[in-house]
C-alpha cells in the first residue's frame, strides 16, 4: 500500500469510529489534499466534519484548539512545514501550554498534519525539515513516520491521543509503497523500531533518511560492517531505553536526518547517549545532516545538499575505522 | 479617466505577448522535463502586472506572488536570465536557488516571487516604509490572489500601510480560486475591493481582463501613492487558463466557464481596443509578435546553453 492511501485509511477509520473527529485544511475538502492524501472523505463524512478552509493557517490551528477544547478531535493539516510559522504562536503559545497552564482543564486532542523534505526540486521555502522545532516546545508529541504501516498506525494512535501530536510526513514519501497490516492496525506514540539489526554501529535515521540508512547498511555489510539501524518513529516523547539498549550492544552511534545540524534533532540524540550511554563508546557520535544552508532548488545543488546511504555509509566508516 | 497613450498601449500589449509566450514556453519546458520543480502559470492573467508594470518606473519595486512570472517580466526583469532561473542554470537571476517560485532580481526591482501565500504583502509595506523615511518617491506595487487575501499577513499589511499612508498599491489577482478552491468556499464577501473600507483606504474593483480598466485605476492609485496619500486596494477580476500549477487535471472546474473566461481572454480583447484606434496596424502587430517570439526562442536557448550551478555553490551565499 502506498504511504499516502495508508494515511487516508488511518483518517477513514477513525472519523467512521469516532465522529468526534473532523478534518480541516485547505484543499482537504473536495480536493483531497494536495497529495490526494485525503481523497474522498468529503463525500464519506459531508462537509459538517470535512471542511476546506480558506488561507488562514492561524486561524486553521486556533479553530482546532476551540474545538478540541469544546468535545471534538480535530486533524488540521498545514500544507507545508515550511508554512508553519505563520501560525506558531497558536502552536506553541495555544495548542501546547493550553493543558498545563489551566491546571489540566482542557484536553486539546488535536492532530496537525505536515509534511517536510527535500528532493523535488520545490525551493528553499517548501523543502525545509523543521521537527526539531516542535520537538523543542514541551506540550506538543512528534511524530516522524517513514513508512506506510507506521503512518497509518501512528497517525490512528495520534487520534486517539489526548494531546495535540504533530504528524510529520516527507513528501517524497507519499508515492513510496509497503506492507500495511490488514485489520485494525496501531503503532503506540512513544516506541522506536528496530528497522535493521547489527552489532557494529547504531544508525538512528529519521523519515526518508530511515531507507538510505537502509541502503547504507547493505553497503557496510560488504565491507563486513554490522549496522543497526534504529527508527524512533516518535520524536517527542523519545524511546530513550531503545537508543540507549542499542548504542550498549553496539558501541557507535551515527545520527542522520534531513534537517539541519545546529540545534537539529540529531543533537539531542548525541546528547541523550552521551548521558546515558558514555562509557559503551568506543568512537565519538557522527551525525549525518545537510549543509547549513537553506534548500537550494536547481538539481545538482539540491543533489549535493541531501544527505543519502553514500554520506550515512561514509560516516559510519569513519567511527568504524 | 486616464488612459493608455499610443506608445504605452503599444509597450502594453507587447508585455502581455511576451508573458503569454514565456509561459506558453515554460509549459513546453516543464512538461518536456527540462524545468523541475513547481510551476504555476499566469496564463490568461496578463492585464494587471501589464498594465500596472506600465505606471512603474525602474526604481519603483514589485512584490510578486508564486504565480509571478508576468509580474516579474513586466517590472522589466530580463526573460533570458528568468529562463535560466526556471531552468535551474548558474546564469539565473538567483544562480539557480530559487527557482520559480523564489524568483527575484532586484536590479529590476522585483522583490522575488513568493512560495508563502501572502507574504509579499508585509514586505511591500516595508519597501514602502523605506521610500518613506528615504524620500527616494518609490512606489511599491504589492501582487496577491484572491487565496492570500484571508491570510493573517495580507491583513496587518493593509492596515498598517493604511495607517501610515504609505506608497503601496495592492493588487489583487482574483483568478476565482486558491489551488483548487473556488472562492465561494473560502471567502463569503463577494468583493476583496470592499475591504478596504474597513481599513481606511480606497478600494476599487476591476475587471482584470481589461487594460484600459485596470490602467486606470492603477494610474490613479499609483498618482495618489507618489503624491503621499497612501495606498489603494485595487482588485482585478481575472482568470487562468491552466491549472494551479503544471501537471494539475483542473478537475474542479467546469469546461463551460473555462470556455466562457476564454472568450474574455485579454489579448484579443486589448488587441482589438487598440486597433480600434488605429494604433496597432497588421503588419505593426506582425513585427512585434515576431520580435517577442525571438525574445523568447532567444531566453530559451540562453537557458539550455547555460551551464549548471557547481553543486558546491550549494554552500554558498548563506551570509552577506
Ligand atoms: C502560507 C501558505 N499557505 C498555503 C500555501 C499553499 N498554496 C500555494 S498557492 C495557494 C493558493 C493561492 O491562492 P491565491 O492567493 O488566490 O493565488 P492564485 O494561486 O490563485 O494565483 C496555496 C494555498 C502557501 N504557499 N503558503
Amino acid at each position: 500500500m502506498r504511504y499516502v492511501k495508508a494515511i487516508a485509511d488511518a483518517i477513514t477509520e477513525e472519523m467512521a469510529r469516532d465522529e468526534r473527529v473532523i478534518l480541516l485544511g485547505e484543499d482537504v475538502g473536495a480536493p483531497g489534499g494536495t497529495f490526494g492524501a485525503t481523497k474522498g472523505l468529503l463525500q464519506q463524512f459531508g462537509g459538517e466534519r470535512v471542511r476546506d478552509t480558506p488561507i488562514s493557517e492561524t486561524a486553521i490551528v486556533g479553530a482546532a484548539i476551540g474545538a478540541a477544547a469544546n468535545g471534538l478531535r480535530p486533524i488540521v493539516e498545514i500544507m507545508f512545514m515550511d508554512f508553519i510559522g505563520t501560525c506558531w504562536d497558536q502552536v506553541v503559545n495555544q495548542m501546547a501550554k493550553m493543558h498545563y497552564m489551566f491546571g489540566g482543564q482542557v484536553r486539546l486532542p488535536v492532530v496537525l498534519r505536515t509534511h517536510t523534505g527535500a528532493g523535488l526540486n520545490a525551493g528553499p521555502q517548501h523543502s525545509g525539515s523543521l521537527e526539531a522545532w516542535a520537538v523543542h516546545v514541551p506540550g506538543l508529541k512528534v511524530v516522524m513516520p517513514s513508512t506506510p504501516a507506521d503512518v497509518k498506525g501512528l497517525l490512528k494512535s495520534a487520534i486517539r491521543d489526548d494531546n495535540p501530536v504533530i504528524v510529520v510526513e516527507n513528501k517524497t514519501l507519499y508515492a513510496t509503497k509497503g506492507e500495511v497490516p490488514a485489520g485494525e492496525h496501531l503503532v503506540p506514540i512513544g516506541r522506536a523500531e528496530v528497522r535493521r539489526e547489527g552489532k557494529d554501529v547504531t544508525v538512528v535515521a529519521l523519515s526518508r533518511m530511515v531507507h538510505e540508512a537502509l541502503k547504507a547498511a547493505d553497503l557496510l555489510s560488504k565491507d563486513g560492517i554490522s549496522a543497526e539501524v534504529l527508527d524512533p518513529r516518535t520524536l517527542s516523547p523519545l524511546d530513550r531505553d531503545a537508543l540507549l539498549g542499542s548504542v550498549a550492544k553496539t558501541g557507535r552511534l551515527v545520527i542522520a536526518h534531513e534537517a539541519w545540524g545546529p540545534c537539529g534533532f540529531g543533537a539531542e540524540i548525541a546528547a541523550i547517549a552521551a548521558e546515558g550511554a558514555f562509557r559503551s563508546l568506543k568512537a565519538p557520535v557522527r551525525r549525518v545532516t545537510p549543509p547549513f544552508t537553506p534548500v537550494p532548488f536547481s538539481p545538482p545543488m539540491e543533489k549535493r545538499w541531501l544527505p543519502d546511504a553514500g554520506k550515512i555509509a561514509a560516516a559510519v566508516r569513519e567511527v568504524c575505522a | 479617466m486616464r488612459e493608455p497613450t499610443r506608445e504605452q498601449g503599444l509597450a502594453i500589449y507587447r508585455m502581455m505577448q511576451l508573458i503569454r509566450r514565456f509561459e506558453e514556453r515554460v509549459a513546453e519546458c516543464f512538461a518536456g522535463g527540462e524545468i523541475p520543480g513547481f510551476i504555476h502559470l499566469s496564463v490568461g492573467q496578463e492585464a494587471p502586472p501589464a498594465a500596472v508594470c506600465a505606471l512603474l518606473g525602474p526604481d519603483d519595486l514589485v512584490g510578486a506572488t508564486h504565480r509571478g512570472h508576468g509580474q516579474c517580466l513586466a517590472k522589466g526583469a530580463p526573460p533570458d536570465r528568468m529562463m535560466a532561473e526556471l531552468f535551474g542554470r548558474a546564469t539565473g537571476t538567483c544562480r539557480g536557488k530559487g527557482g520559480s517560485m523564489h524568483l527575484c532580481d532586484m536590479a529590476h526591482g522585483v522583490l522575488g516571487t513568493n512560495g508563502v501565500v501572502g507574504a509579499s504583502l508585509p514586505i511591500a509595506v516595508g519597501t514602502a516604509l523605506a521610500s518613506r523615511v528615504r524620500g527616494s518617491g518609490q512606489v511599491t506595487a504589492a501582487f496577491f490572489g484572491d487565496g492570500a487575501a484571508n491570510t493573517g499577513a495580507a491583513h496587518e499589511a493593509l492596515n498598517l500601510a493604511s495607517v501610515w499612508e504609505l506608497p503601496v498599491v495592492f493588487v489583487c489577482e482574483n483568478n476565482l480560486y486558491a489551488e483548487f478552491t473556488p472562492q465561494s468556499v473560502h471567502t463569503k464577501a463577494g468583493s476583496i475591493a470592499q475591504r478596504a473600507g474597513a481599513y481606511g483606504m480606497r478600494g476599487v474593483r476591476v475587471d482584470g481582463n481589461d487594460v484600459p480598466a485596470v490602467f486606470a485605476a492603477a494610474a490613479e492609485a499609483v498618482e495618489l501613492a507618489r503624491g503621499g496619500r497612501g495606498p489603494t486596494l485595487i482588485e482585478a477580476m481575472t482568470y487562468r487558463f491552466r491549472g494551479h500549477h503544471e501537471g494539475d487535471p483542473m478537475a474542479y472546474r467546469q469546461k463551460a466557464e473555462l470556455e466562457e473566461w476564454r472568450a474574455k481572454d485579454p489579448l484579443p480583447r486589448f488587441r482589438g481596443w487598440l486597433g480600434e484606434r488605429g494604433w496597432l496596424t497588421d503588419a505593426e502587430r506582425a513585427r512585434l509578435e515576431a520580435e517577442v517570439q525571438a525574445e523568447v526562442n532567444a531566453a530559451t536557448e540562453f537557458a539550455r546553453q547555460s551551464p549548471w550551478p557547481a553543486p558546491e555553490a550549494a554552500l554558498e551565499g548563506v551570509y552577506a
